[in-house]
C-alpha cells in the first residue's frame, strides 16, 4: 500500500509516522507537502500530529486552509482512506470532515502518559483486524484533546456508529477516573459514518515497536494494510441504526 | 477603507479554561472582588470596500475566526 503522511510546518509526528508505517510494518510510505494540491495515487492519507501552523487561531484550524487539506473531501469523496492523529484528528474536526470539537483538557494539564482504549467498531479500515470490546494500550500527548459533540450532533454520532475508541481501564471498563481529558462520553476516536475517515487523539505510530514501550498501535496500520491488501471498500451509503 | 474589530468568546456554558487559569492568576495576585474572567481572541480586519460588509464579516467569522459548535462572535465596524 501506499501512504500519504502530509507535513505542514510545525508536525511533529511526521517522522514517527513514516517510520512506523515504513521501517517497521514495511508499507510503502511517503511524505506529502501541505501545498500538494492531488492526493490521487495514495490508498491512505495520514495527518500526523504536531502544531500545525502553531496552532494559531484554535488547533488545527490554519491546516485546515492548505491545498492538501481542501483536497481531502474530493479525495475522501472518490473513495480514499484518511486517518488523522492527534494534530491531525484536530484538523479533520476544523475541516468538517468529522463532527464535533476540541477544547483544553479538563485537568488544564498536557498530559503524555499510555492509556487504555476500547475498540467500539471494528468494521472499518483502521480496525479491521479488532474486535470489538479489544483494549489497546497507546500513549496521549495533548493539551486540547476534549473532545465535545453537544446536543445537536450527538444522535447522529450514534445513529452512524461514529464513535470508534473510547478511553477505557486495562480491563476495558469506561469511567470517568480513566478520562484523561474530560471528553463527552470517553471518546477517543470518532470516524465518519462510512469509516472512510478515522480521527483519534492517541498516537498508534508512539506505540508500533517494541523498543517504545508497545505495540498495540501498530494493530490500526495494520488492519489498513490488510483493508487495502484485501480490496474492500466502504460503503459509500451507510446506514443508520437505531 | 472599513477595519472591522471582532471578538471571539466561547459560548456560555462551555467550559473556559484559559478564563479559569486567568481568574485563578488574578486571586493569587490579591485582586480581590473578581467573579469571574472570560477569555477571548481579537481581531483587527482591514478591508477594501463595503460592499456586502456584514455578509463578508459573518462569513469569515462562521466559516474560520469562530468554531460556532463552542464559541460565539461579535463585532463592530469602524
Amino acid at each position: 500500500m501506499n501512504i500519504g503522511i502530509v507535513v505542514f510546518p510545525g508536525s511533529n509526528c511526521d517522522a514517527d509516522t513514516y517510520h512506523a508505517v515504513r521501517d517497521v510494518l514495511g508499507h510503502h510510505g511517503q511524505y506529502v507537502w501541505h501545498e500538494e494540491r492531488s492526493l490521487a495515487g495514495l490508498d491512505a492519507v495520514i495527518l500526523p500530529g504536531g502544531f500545525s501552523y502553531g496552532d494559531y487561531l484554535r488547533a488545527g484550524a490554519i491546516a485546515t486552509t492548505s491545498p492538501a487539506v481542501r483536497a481531502l473531501k474530493p479525495y475522501v469523496a472518490g473513495g480514499g482512506l484518511v486517518l488523522g492523529i492527534c494534530n491531525g484528528f484536530q484538523t479533520l474536526l476544523e475541516a468538517g470532515l468529522l463532527p464535533g470539537a476540541m477544547q483544553p483538557n479538563l485537568s488544564g494539564q498536557f498530559r503524555c502518559e499510555f492509556v487504555h482504549l476500547r475498540t467500539e467498531r471494528a468494521d472499518t479500515p483502521f480496525t479491521c483486524g479488532l474486535k470489538p470490546g479489544d483494549v489497546l494500550r497507546i500513549p496521549i500527548a495533548h493539551a486540547e484533546g476534549r473532545y465535545l459533540i453537544g446536543p445537536a450532533g450527538r444522535p447522529a454520532l450514534a445513529a452512524y456508529r461514529q464513535v470508534v475508541f473510547r478511553y477505557c481501564s486495562a480491563h476495558g471498563d469506561v469511567t470517568p477516573a480513566v478520562n484523561p481529558n474530560g471528553s463527552e462520553d470517553a471518546i477517543a476516536g470518532v470516524a465518519s459514518p462510512s469509516g472512510a475517515v478515522l480521527g483519534l487523539m492517541p498516537h498508534p505510530e508512539r506505540a508500533s515497536d517494541e523498543l517504545v514501550g508497545g505495540t498495540d498501535g501498530a494493530r490500526i496500520f495494520s488492519s489498513l494494510a490488510t483493508w487495502i491488501a484485501t480490496g474492500r471498500r466502504v460503503s459509500m451509503r451507510p446506514v443508520e441504526v437505531h | 477603507m472599513p477595519t472591522v474589530r471582532v471578538i471571539v468568546t466561547l459560548k456560555p456554558g462551555v467550559l473556559d479554561a484559559p478564563g479559569q487559569a486567568i481568574h485563578k492568576g488574578l486571586a493569587a495576585l490579591g485582586h480581590a472582588g473578581v467573579r469571574a474572567v472570560r477569555a477571548g481572541r481579537y481581531f483587527e480586519i482591514e478591508l477594501d470596500g463595503t460592499e456586502r460588509l456584514d455578509d463578508r464579516v459573518r462569513d469569515m467569522c462562521e466559516g474560520f475566526l469562530a468554531n460556532t459548535l463552542i464559541e460565539q462572535y461579535r463585532y463592530d465596524i469602524v
